[in-house]
């Protein structure tokens, strides 16, 4: 038995190498001397529960996701499933440390020209550059610049591994690669930054997004839906079986994505204070009320609440407090959840089946469909009493802040700009997520041939099986 | 010689088997198989995808006895595994040419 070494996994490597020469060169060539500025005070507490938050994040993916999703594919497909989360993991975290952080939460390059810093950011972070063991990065003054880097790292990594649901059992892993590097680089660095980035035009527009409702989940639910068209059905959709091979992974799964997205919601007030603690409330009620909703409908509509159905409804839940967490009180939270757990249900059974499209694990349907009914709800109950305005305070230099506050509180224009960030996201999403399937359909391929989707994915990609 | 193959509803296994010991008949072959005959099948549903299940699980149990103890065997089978639903079984008599002790080499009869 002969080793081949493919020689496209060489030319990846040295261009990869070549790439990360030239960005450092560039990183390098444009170090500019820093403002001097008021020297930023750590604060422990902060540090502490965002070094926790990394944590949880990072185990909604590994093994959250992966067992979630693994639950629900069929045996022969299990392995290939918990591999593509896993890969992603390792492969975002690469790509983030050479060149991702750095296009998501750095002021645009001037270089670029004046405008380009709205939709991305430069190459200061290059290879985390000029980042030390105590720099800050302004967005999160209160902690060293190496936890909110590695924090939000956890959310590129876990973002394009939710895509992963659309195109179960069908992909090849190469392209797989391909995709959610180029993905990664091309469509969640520009939209996070868009949203959160120092000088992003949708957070300066208002777009009201706490934990990334339209960063993570209406981004990865579109670039779903996306796939799952490009990709088409999978042979035996409709005709098939298709049940999941093991709903104890996936209950394992969602239990794991639930108590992990406490660091993905409370983490994101980057602090230790109140707002997280309301963060953590808030999400916790929305996802149960979802729950139980999602179980409700069920019975009510097929005449069994379903353990798929209840986790489902939980997911769906945390996907629409996402971007609702820091800014709603406890009975917004209710709501939002119930409309989550409903909604999501008729999304992703009746919607599905009308449309006809085969979105094998629902990512557009729970993360898609519920970071819209998040992100719009959030224009409602947002409230003005949780997020008030700052004025600017000349001793430390920082700008005034805007009261963030939604309809309830008279502010019916939010719910238009949440929509408006919905929209942006949406369309610039769906148009890069096709262009890059398309490029890679055409140079390598991007679904398994017929034998080997009927064989299974396991054996055939990766040799190996669960017995 | 014959083989008995019977296939029951796999609560029924204990019964079976005590049922043949009883008689004399200390040696079985059990296998997990599905299977239907005027037993309808479930359905399932996942997140609104229904999925008919037509084929349940069975247990099919096989042993080796003298031809003159197969109505003894079948009897035996029939009393236990029966409950009166749809779905019971089938109980099937095949031929057999030969039968071989592994250990010891005693052939026929002497193996059974």
């Amino acid at each position: 038995m002969t080793t081949k070494i493919p020689y496209r996994a060489g030319l990846t490597a040295f261009a990869a190498l070549a790439l990360g020469v030239l960005f450092a060169d560039a990183a390098l060539a444009q170090a500019a001397p820093e403002a001097a500025a008021a020297a930023p005070k750590l604060d422990s507490g902060d540090t502490a529960w965002m070094l926790t938050s990394t944590a949880l994040v990072l185990l909604m993916t590994i093994p959250g996701l992966a067992l979630f999703y693994g639950g629900m594919v069929r045996k022969k497909n299990v392995l290939a499933t918990v591999m593509q989360s896993f890969a992603v993991t390792c492969l975002v975290t690469v790509l983030w440390m050479i060149v991702g952080y750095s296009l998501a939460f750095t002021e645009g390059a001037p270089q670029w020209g004046d405008t380009i810093g709205g939709y991305v950011g430069g190459l200061s972070q290059v290879m985390l550059n000029a980042m030390t063991g105590s720099s800050v990065n302004g967005l999160a003054k209160t902690i060293p610049e190496s936890v909110y880097m590695t924090y939000q790292m956890t959310f590129a990594i876990i973002t394009p591994a939710l895509i992963c649901g659309a195109f179960a059992d069908r992909m090849k892993f190469s392209a797989l690669l391909w995709f959610m590097g180029a993905w990664l680089i091309l469509v969640y660095c520009p939209i996070a930054h868009s949203v959160w980035g120092p000088d992003g035009f949708l957070g300066g527009a208002g777009v009201l997004d706490f934990a990334g409702g339209t960063v993570v989940h209406i981004n990865a639910g579109t670039a779903g839906l996306v796939c799952a068209l490009v990709l088409g059905k999978r042979r035996g959709f409709g005709t098939e079986s298709f049940a999941p091979h093991n709903l104890v992974l996936s209950v394992i799964g969602a239990s794991l994505l639930w108590v992990g997205w406490f660091g993905f919601n409370a983490g994101s007030a980057v602090a230790a204070n109140g707002t997280a603690g309301m963060a953590m409330a808030v999400t916790q009620i929305a996802t149960a009320t979802a729950g139980l909703g999602w179980m409700f409908a069920e019975w009510v509509a097929r005449g069994k609440p379903s353990v798929l159905g209840i986790i489902s409804g939980a997911v769906a839940g945390l996907v629409a407090i996402t971007p609702a967490s820091g800014f709603v009180l406890p009975g917004g939270a209710l709501v939002i959840g119930i409309a989550a757990g409903v909604g999501c249900f008729w999304a992703s059974t009746s919607l599905k089946s009308m449309l006809g499209y085969d979105d094998s694990l629902d990512a557009f349907g729970v993360h898609a469909i519920g970071g819209i009914i998040g992100a719009l709800l959030t224009g409602v109950f947002a409230r003005e009493m949780l997020n008030p305005a700052v004025p600017a305070d000349a001793a430390t230099g920082t700008a005034a802040v805007a009261a963030k506050m939604g309809l309830l509180d008279g502010n019916a224009g939010q719910v238009l700009t949440q929509l408006y960030g919905v929209a942006c996201t949406l369309i610039y999403c769906a148009i890069a997520t096709f262009i890059i399937l398309k490029v890679i359909d055409v140079i390598i391929g991007l679904r398994v041939s017929d034998e080997v989707e009927r064989d299974g994915l396991d054996l055939n990609l990766h040799g190996e099986v669960v017995p | 010689m014959k083989i008995v193959m019977a296939i029951i509803k796999p609560f029924k296994l204990d019964e079976v088997r005590d049922a043949l010991t009883g008689i004399g008949v200390h040696g079985m072959t059990v296998t997990e198989v599905k299977g239907y005959g005027r037993q309808k099948g479930h359905t399932e549903i996942y997140r609104g995808a229904e999925y008919a299940v037509s084929f349940l699980p069975k247990l099919k149990i096989e042993v080796a006895v003298a031809a003159d103890q197969v109505d003894k065997v079948i009897d035996a089978i029939t009393t236990a595994a029966k409950t009166g639903q749809i779905g019971d079984g089938k109980i099937f008599v095949l031929g057999l040419d030969r039968a071989v002790r592994i250990r010891t080499g005693e052939a026929d009869a002497a193996a059974l």
